[in-house]
């Protein structure tokens, strides 16, 4: 497969993630709060390709994250958590082999980092909406809702791209 | 071992940096000058397009919160049945989606009567998650339809918001009780005006703040609040209801009473809405007293 066919699939699947969160499962939110598909999908690169992939993945879906409409905050910021939260999952993952409490572990406290992040963020830049009571009541939501999608979405996304490239990896 | 670590942390070094480029580009820029706009138009010139056909592919999907029970009472029929059960389920569905949207399109129409304004009916197509701290919503109407920055935007039960950006098939609507919000009022018993912000909060349904001009007056518990509207009705036209007041505070250490508002329009269920293109002539004498609701 080549290069060019593989980036496509990965802007498709992230195309496809950020569509999913903003559209539909917006009416299925939990007090306003939406599964983090994207995060989701960050985590999944993380686990098959380490910390480098993950973190290009996280800023390419960061970006649209922060582009695609309706989205009105200062652009950059999901960009920068989801990097950190890609760098970071590439980091702790066990080589190769992914246990089940294992990855909820690692989903747990990417949910959390990237929303914390994304909110310091908001916080520094003293954008309206954002104060550190809101952050509370949304991140507990935010980590329990993508804890109750990961297993659902992981094993989806962990499939196509070890499809995408399965012998290489680094 | 050794070399990799290395290179990823160069690689992640800048990413972060590029991320960080990003955010002072924008930031350093206000709204309207900002070199990330023209990438952002970029953006929802792709993305709106995409997230209207999702919704409205998934549609019987996106209505099946409401449903559990349905299903529920399926699970007791007999496999024969089952299958022909779930298609007119199905069917079901989309009935009672499309005679809400027909209630819906009706109140906005109505409300385009009785004010005088002309309107481009709009479908919420996407809605800013609360992660990202902001109200916004997507509709699929853009450019291409009238739709420009700084229409009114309005559902049967009351403003709903501002748009703040359009490409020609879709915009961007900033709801009134997002933290960046702010609307010229006036209350509907005494007349007296005053300045409405969004408390950006971030649960389900938002509440305003009111504050007068007038020091010397208090609103009232119950009392309406409409919009006081501002030359050629950009961002906001007149008398368009707001909310209702539902307390009052004073605080010793200032002198305006502050009272918290309650929106109209419930702002976790938002499907149907219409901007406000323009105003038909001879209808200045209705939105005068803007009292028609």
């Amino acid at each position: 497969m080549t290069t060019v066919v593989r980036i496509a699939v990965v802007t498709v699947l992230i195309v496809v993630t950020v569509t999913l969160q903003m559209s539909i499962f917006s009416h299925f939110s939990i007090r306003g709060v939406v599964p983090d598909l994207a995060l989701l999908l960050v985590i999944a690169a993380a686990l098959v390709r380490g910390p480098s992939y993950a973190a290009l993945v996280g800023f390419a879906a960061g970006l649209v994250l922060d582009l695609a409409p309706p989205a009105d905050h200062t652009a950059g910021r999901w960009a920068l958590s989801l990097v950190l939260v890609g760098y970071l999952a590439g980091l702790v993952r066990t080589d190769n082999e992914t246990s089940v409490p294992g990855t909820l572990f690692i989903v747990a406290s990417a949910a959390f980092v990237g929303t914390s992040v994304f909110a310091l963020t908001g916080l520094v830049l003293r954008e309206p909406g954002i104060d550190v009571a809101a952050a509370f009541e949304v991140i507990p939501v935010a980590v329990g809702y993508d804890l109750l999608l990961a297993p659902l979405v992981i094993p989806v996304v962990l499939l196509l791209l070890r499809r995408l490239e399965p012998a290489k990896r680094w | 071992m050794t070399p990799e670590p290395r290179r990823s942390r160069a690689g992640l070094g800048l990413l972060v940096l590029a991320c960080v480029t990003i955010i002072t580009l924008d930031a350093r820029h206000g709204a309207f000058s900002s070199p990330v706009n023209p990438l952002r138009a970029a953006v929802a010139a792709v993305l709106g397009p995409v997230e209207a056909g999702a919704t409205a592919a998934l549609r019987p999907v996106i209505s099946v919160p409401g449903y559990f029970g349905d299903v529920a009472d399926l699970r007791n029929e007999n496999a024969d049945l089952q299958a022909a059960n779930s298609t007119l389920q199905a069917r079901l569905r989309a009935a009672d989606a499309n005679r809400h949207r027909d209630a819906e399109l009706s109140g906005i129409a109505e409300l385009a009567d009785t004010s005088g304004y002309e309107v481009v009916p709009a479908q919420v197509v996407a809605i800013g998650p609360a992660q990202s701290f902001s109200r916004t919503v997507t509709i699929d109407m853009g450019t291409s339809s009238g739709v420009q920055p700084d229409l009114t935007v309005v559902n049967a039960d009351g403003l709903v918001g501002r748009v703040v950006s359009a490409t020609s098939m879709t915009a961007t609507v900033l709801l009134i009780v997002d933290g960046k919000s702010t609307i010229g009022g006036r209350l509907g018993q005494s007349m007296e005006l005053g300045f409405l912000y969004g408390d950006g909060g971030v649960g389900d349904d938002g509440v305003l703040e009111l504050s007068l001009v007038d020091h010397t007056v208090s609103p009232l518990a119950g009392d309406t609040v409409l919009t006081w509207g501002s030359r050629n009705g950009a961002p906001y036209i007149p008398g368009v209801p707001i909310g209702e007041v539902v307390s009052v505070r004073a605080s010793p250490a200032e002198l305006t009473e502050t009272a918290t508002i309650d929106p109209y329009v419930d702002f976790s269920s938002l499907d149907v809405v219409a901007v406000v293109t323009s105003v038909k002539p001879g209808s200045t004498s209705n939105q005068a007293n803007g009292e028609s609701r």
